[in-house]
């Protein structure tokens, strides 16, 4: 029936309006919903969600110790060279030569923290941080060395 | 108790006394223009603080809170800027239409304060055709807006004024036709018959459902009329960057900004001398008690409160819905709204002539 359809579709209309105004008037009463952060006027207690990318970092133990392998599969996935990877040849006690990481470049006003290298990792080595000011007066600062000085890879990673 | 009225009758009894009745009449046409022009200004900076706080609560943000006492000035310095800013005229544009047409939309919008009733017996000019000419002069508006959109020679700015054309033309329709609902329940077309007509109770409750569609359609219709979202197709800025006033800027766009709220105050307020009796106190039946602490609530009171009642309304609107697309914009003024409003004007006609309302 025509008729009933053409009423049927108003009331339709009238109650899927409602229910967006239910929603936006919810809201409106309900300040403690508000997500806005009044940065940087909260830097002390700022809290950022868990999944906020900042930068990429590589982490280390205690005993100054990180899971890099040096195998550049993150070097590989990331799509705009933001990674360097140098590695060397560790001599084992047995007297083989291992290859290892030797130096990790991160040039961070390259990256657009896109989560791939992170995804590539094989042990887990890097992941991203939540630090996001990063301002500096020169754009060479921004280079960085993400190994620890002295560092090396962590016993049974292979 | 000072009330408007006392004031109002204070100092027409003064001018009376001290000069000749056409020196009194022409102070008081002064004093009338300089209250309009205040009550504009300062119906700009508070609207404008007020939507920009409503949308940022309903999107669950903060909104303005950083110039004065919990950004209360926020306006005030936009304001300022617009002030500071020049007033380009395009190259190519035509120059005196471009240049006339924010004054054009802003005496429309002027026009239309003169027959509202803000008290009691605070009324600029109580013709007795007051809702005729509200629903005339409403239309004027349009013209300036189309003239602002030819003169800017530009082709956002000529889509918004034709859009804007083709919306308020359609959309007057079903507006007119709710507020002849409640001019048939009310039998005068005189403001002031209206609000009195509401002594004992408002028509959105004496008017039975009738009543509410016409009120539901008048929300509807003097939304689109006012170029606010969902219907804000004529500025449309992820289409049109900005529509008609994509030329402007400084106080010329500001004149059309504040053009746009005064608007909305001015819609509100026939909505509610309409709907919910203007300045009459809220009373129910017999309750003596009751009725007499509405009444101590000064008029400009009620009046006020259920103005800016329904601009909350239509701010909530605005922050709420998605825009419409041209064709479903049509759609629902040709197709739903006008044989709405046709058929709930039989149903009011027939309420009206057996008396069913209280």
């Amino acid at each position: 029936m025509f008729i009933t359809n053409y009423i049927k579709e108003v009331w339709g209309a009238v109650k899927s309006l409602a229910k967006g105004m239910k929603l936006t008037g919810y809201y409106f009463t309900h300040h403690k919903e508000i997500i806005t952060q009044e940065y940087p006027d909260n830097r002390a207690e700022l809290v950022l969600p868990e999944r906020f990318r900042g930068e990429v970092v590589m982490k280390h133990d205690e005993h100054n110790e990180h899971a890099c392998t040096g195998c550049t599969a993150c070097e590989l996935a990331c799509p705009n060279g933001t990674i360097k990877i140098i590695t060397k040849f560790d001599i084992s006690p047995e007297g083989k030569k291992k290859k290892a990481l030797d130096t990790f470049i991160y040039h961070l006003e390259l990256c657009t923290m896109c989560n791939m290298c992170i995804e590539a990792c094989p042990t887990d080595a890097i992941k991203m941080a939540q630090n996001f000011e990063h301002s500096v007066y020169d754009r060479r600062q921004l280079t960085k060395k993400l190994n620890r000085p002295g560092s090396k890879i962590r016993e049974g990673v292979e | 108790m000072p009330s408007f009225e006392n004031i109002t009758n204070a100092i027409h009894t003064w001018l009376t006394t001290h000069l000749s009745a056409g020196w009194a009449f022409f102070i008081e046409l002064v004093l009338v223009g300089v209250a309009a022009i205040a009550l504009f200004a300062a119906l700009g900076l508070v609207l404008v603080l007020m939507e920009r706080r409503v949308a940022a609560w309903m999107q669950i943000r903060l909104g303005p809170n950083r110039v004065g006492p919990k950004g209360m000035l926020q306006s005030l310095a936009d304001t300022i800027k617009l002030i500071m800013k020049e007033g380009l005229t395009p190259e190519g544009a035509d120059k005196f239409l471009f240049n006339v047409a924010p004054y054009v939309v802003m005496i429309a919008a002027m026009l239309l304060l003169a027959p509202i009733g803000f008290a009691r017996n605070l009324q600029i000019w109580d013709l007795n055709i007051g809702v005729l000419y509200i629903s005339a002069i409403s239309s004027i508006s349009v013209i300036g807006i189309l003239m602002a959109g030819w003169a800017s020679n530009n082709k956002y700015s000529l889509m918004g004024a034709m859009r804007s054309g083709a919306q308020i033309v359609s959309y007057e329709l079903s507006a007119g036709l709710s507020v002849l609902a409640i001019v048939v329940l009310t039998g005068s077309l005189r403001i002031s018959d209206i609000v009195q007509s509401q002594e004992t109770g408002w028509w959105i409750f004496k008017g039975h459902l009738p009543a509410i569609i016409a009120f539901v359609i008048f929300i509807i219709a003097v939304t689109a009329e006012t170029n606010r979202a969902p219907f804000d197709l004529a500025e449309a800025e992820s289409e049109l960057t900005a529509g008609f006033h994509t030329e402007y800027s400084g106080m010329k766009f500001a004149l059309f900004f504040l053009a746009e709220y005064i608007n909305i105050f001015i819609v509100c307020a026939i909505g509610a001398t309409l709907f919910f009796g203007g300045w009459m106190p809220f009373h129910i039946g017999h309750w003596d008690g009751f009725n007499h602490v509405m009444d101590y609530i000064p008029s400009s009171v009620w009046f006020f409160g259920k103005t800016f009642g329904l601009i909350f309304l239509i701010m909530w609107f605005r922050w709420t819905f998605p825009r419409l697309r041209v064709d479903q914009l049509l759609n629902l003024e040709w197709k739903y709204l006008l044989p709405i409003s046709m058929v709930n004007l039989v149903l009011v006609t027939l309420v009206a002539i057996k008396q069913w309302h209280f």
